[in-house]
């Protein structure tokens, strides 16, 4: 349990982190988004007492973090994968560290078996691969088995396949009771693991909710329509009162609407239809529209692709290269 | 996910929801200094730095040392009544640059490898973890100059047999008194390392301090200055170690332990500046 009270932490006259409170509970993982400057950073490095908050506190399981005893027995952390030093073992990395939190040096070998590091455990940490010194880090904020994990960005830079061990891992570690508290830029990440949002712009809390409210307050839904009698579907809906759009490829969109109504409208009207189905807007979406007011680093372009809607069905899912980004009807 | 016990065994009953409900079957000690000084031990030994530069220094001490003793000796030079004990002081201002490198990189290495975000993560006390690093690198510093410092005084007073005959205060002086002044230079470097926070701009500094007084007193020739210039070579780094042996540039100035008193003002500074600091800055 992680509670946050009034947070704030100003640099010179730039307000990094805006009176920020919110709770992160037990047994959940806890998605922590916000866009590339929202200060995510900064507030998970004063949750771990490595800046002093402006005004505010952060109370682990109801103390502050410097009253801790052996902080790596309640708080595990992975907040950037190269803090470690380069010149020293991978196992002499995480010995120091367990060291002085008193935690045997078995479990040392244990945590790096659990991360697949056993077989460079005595290699220099400065030749690991980017995959390699995440897994390190996140072996690290195992090292004391706690409670309460959190992690930085975890997945920026890995192979799909360093993706998927991550995101299993996190669900693992959730299911065991633990704590789990993990920042993201990638709305679509955040889908696949996490259970409750909590979603920050330029250091303000915008939003503390529940991923299945997040889901449904936030995702536009509507029915796709296709049909060879493309003129004629356009013509019956319109007698219907329903404002279809249309959209590339024949496609007619059609909000308020369910499948059922279109499915029997169309029966009736003997229109022959190739799809119908109910679709959501991509989350993506949602949150960039949430958070658009709040983007510290806008790129300027004639056309500022945060400030249309996207091509729905088309747009954002493709790219991603990750499954479920998109659409989450399946949800 | 292999732990080693199952999820079922280690899950306690949630405490009206509000606490957290696991629990780790790792028993929880009390961590102490003892803990922090056993991590900052492992950090020690584990970098190349480390044997790289005290054993430069042991280097520099036992050859410089010998050689001057031998080379004396091939010229029959006296010593004018000095024991041979004095030679050693060369050797041994050489070496304090490799003790001044390795202090500064005992904290400074931890902030450009960003390991001090891990090392506090784990040790939030900054005190406690600036007091391991201290305890740690004194003594082993410590230790190697004394032991270094007593092997070469020994090789040099058997070389030049006909010199002066050191009392039992020189010994211990040019031995135990050099040993703790140098790991007291490293430490000094170590608490300018940790306010600096930057490696090659917190060796600069502590070449500065060892070096700069002795050439700026090379320029102040105006009477009016005269008594500046004098305290700068009396209080420079490398007149006070030269007292340590028995011989100073002036004839006033620190002599016997006292530059050992001096060195342990300036760590105090040092460090406690270094806590103060470490204390209220974001790292």
């Amino acid at each position: 349990m992680i509670e946050l009270e009034g947070l704030t932490k100003r640099f010179g006259s730039k307000v990094a982190v805006d009176h920020l409170s919110f709770q992160v509970r037990p047994g959940i993982v806890t998605g922590f988004l916000g866009p590339n400057g929202a200060g995510k950073s900064t507030t998970m490095r004063m949750m771990l007492d490595l800046d002093n908050p402006t005004s505010g506190t952060v109370r682990i399981d109801g103390k502050h973090y410097r009253d801790l005893q052996e902080p790596l027995k309640y708080i595990g952390a992975l907040l950037d994968a190269k803090a470690m030093h380069g010149g020293r073992s991978a196992y002499n990395n995480l010995l120091c560290l367990a060291q002085s939190n008193r935690i045997p040096s078995s479990r040392v070998d244990e945590v790096l078996d659990m991360v697949g590091l056993s077989a460079v455990a005595k290699k220099k940490s400065k030749g690991f691969s980017l995959g390699m010194g995440q897994r390190l880090g996140i072996a690290s904020a195992l090292l004391g088995d706690p409670e309460i994990l959190m992690f930085d960005e975890p997945v920026n830079g890995l192979d799909p396949e360093g993706i998927h061990w991550i995101r299993n891992l996190m669900k693992a570690l959730a299911s065991e009771g633990r704590t789990i508290f993990v920042s993201s830029h990638l709305m679509s990440e955040m889908a696949l693991t996490a259970d409750h949002l909590i979603v920050i712009g330029q250091g303000k809390l915008l939003a503390d909710t529940s991923m299945a409210d997040f889901i449904h307050e936030n995702s536009r839904s509507y029915t796709r329509l296709r049909s060879p009698q493309y003129e004629r579907l356009r013509d019956v809906l319109h007698q219907e009162g329903f404002t279809a759009v249309e959209t590339a490829g024949g496609v007619l969109e059609i909000d308020g609407a369910t499948t059922e109504e279109l499915g029997e409208l169309a029966a009736r009207h003997q229109v022959v239809l190739h799809e119908l189905s109910s679709q959501r807007a991509s989350l993506e979406e949602a949150f960039m529209q949430m958070t658009a007011g709040s983007v510290e680093y806008h790129a300027h372009s004639e056309r500022d692709p945060a400030a249309e809607p996207p091509a729905v069905g088309a747009g954002w899912g493709e790219n991603w290269n990750k499954p479920g980004s998109n659409n989450t009807e399946g949800k | 996910m292999t732990s080693p016990a199952t999820p079922q065994d280690r899950r306690q009953e949630p405490e009206a929801g509000l606490l957290s409900f696991y629990a780790s079957p790792i028993p929880i000690r009390p961590a102490t200094l003892g803990d922090a000084i056993a991590s900052e031990w492992t950090k020690l030994r584990s970098v190349r730095a480390t044997v790289w530069t005290l054993g430069v220094m042991v280097a520099l001490m036992l050859t410089v040392g010998v050689c001057t003793a031998l080379l004396l000796a091939a010229n029959d030079t006296d010593l004018v009544g000095e024991p041979a004990l004095v030679l050693g002081f060369f050797g041994v201002l050489l070496g304090s640059l490799c003790v001044i490198t390795l202090g500064v990189l005992t904290i400074g290495s931890e902030y450009s490898t960003g390991m001090i975000r891990t090392t506090l993560t784990a040790c939030p006390s900054r005190v406690r973890v600036l007091a391991a690093k201290a305890i740690v690198f004194f003594s082993l510093t410590f230790v190697i100059t004394t032991v270094t410092a007593t092997v070469v005084a020994v090789l040099q007073t058997l070389i030049l047999s006909g010199a002066a005959t050191p009392s039992g205060g020189e010994w211990a002086l040019s031995t135990v008194g050099v040993g703790f002044y140098i790991a007291g230079l490293g430490l000094l470097s170590l608490g300018i390392g940790a306010i600096v926070r930057h490696s090659a701009g917190a060796i600069t500094i502590m070449i500065g301090v060892v070096l700069l007084p002795l050439v700026l007193a090379l320029f102040m020739f105006a009477d009016d200055l005269r008594s500046v210039q004098r305290f700068l070579i009396e209080y420079s780094i490398p007149n006070q170690l030269s007292a340590l042996y028995g011989t100073t540039m002036t004839n006033s100035g620190p002599s016997g332990w006292e530059p050992l008193l001096v060195m342990l003002g300036l760590v105090t500074v040092a460090l406690g500046g270094a806590v103060a600091l470490l204390n209220r800055r974001d790292v």
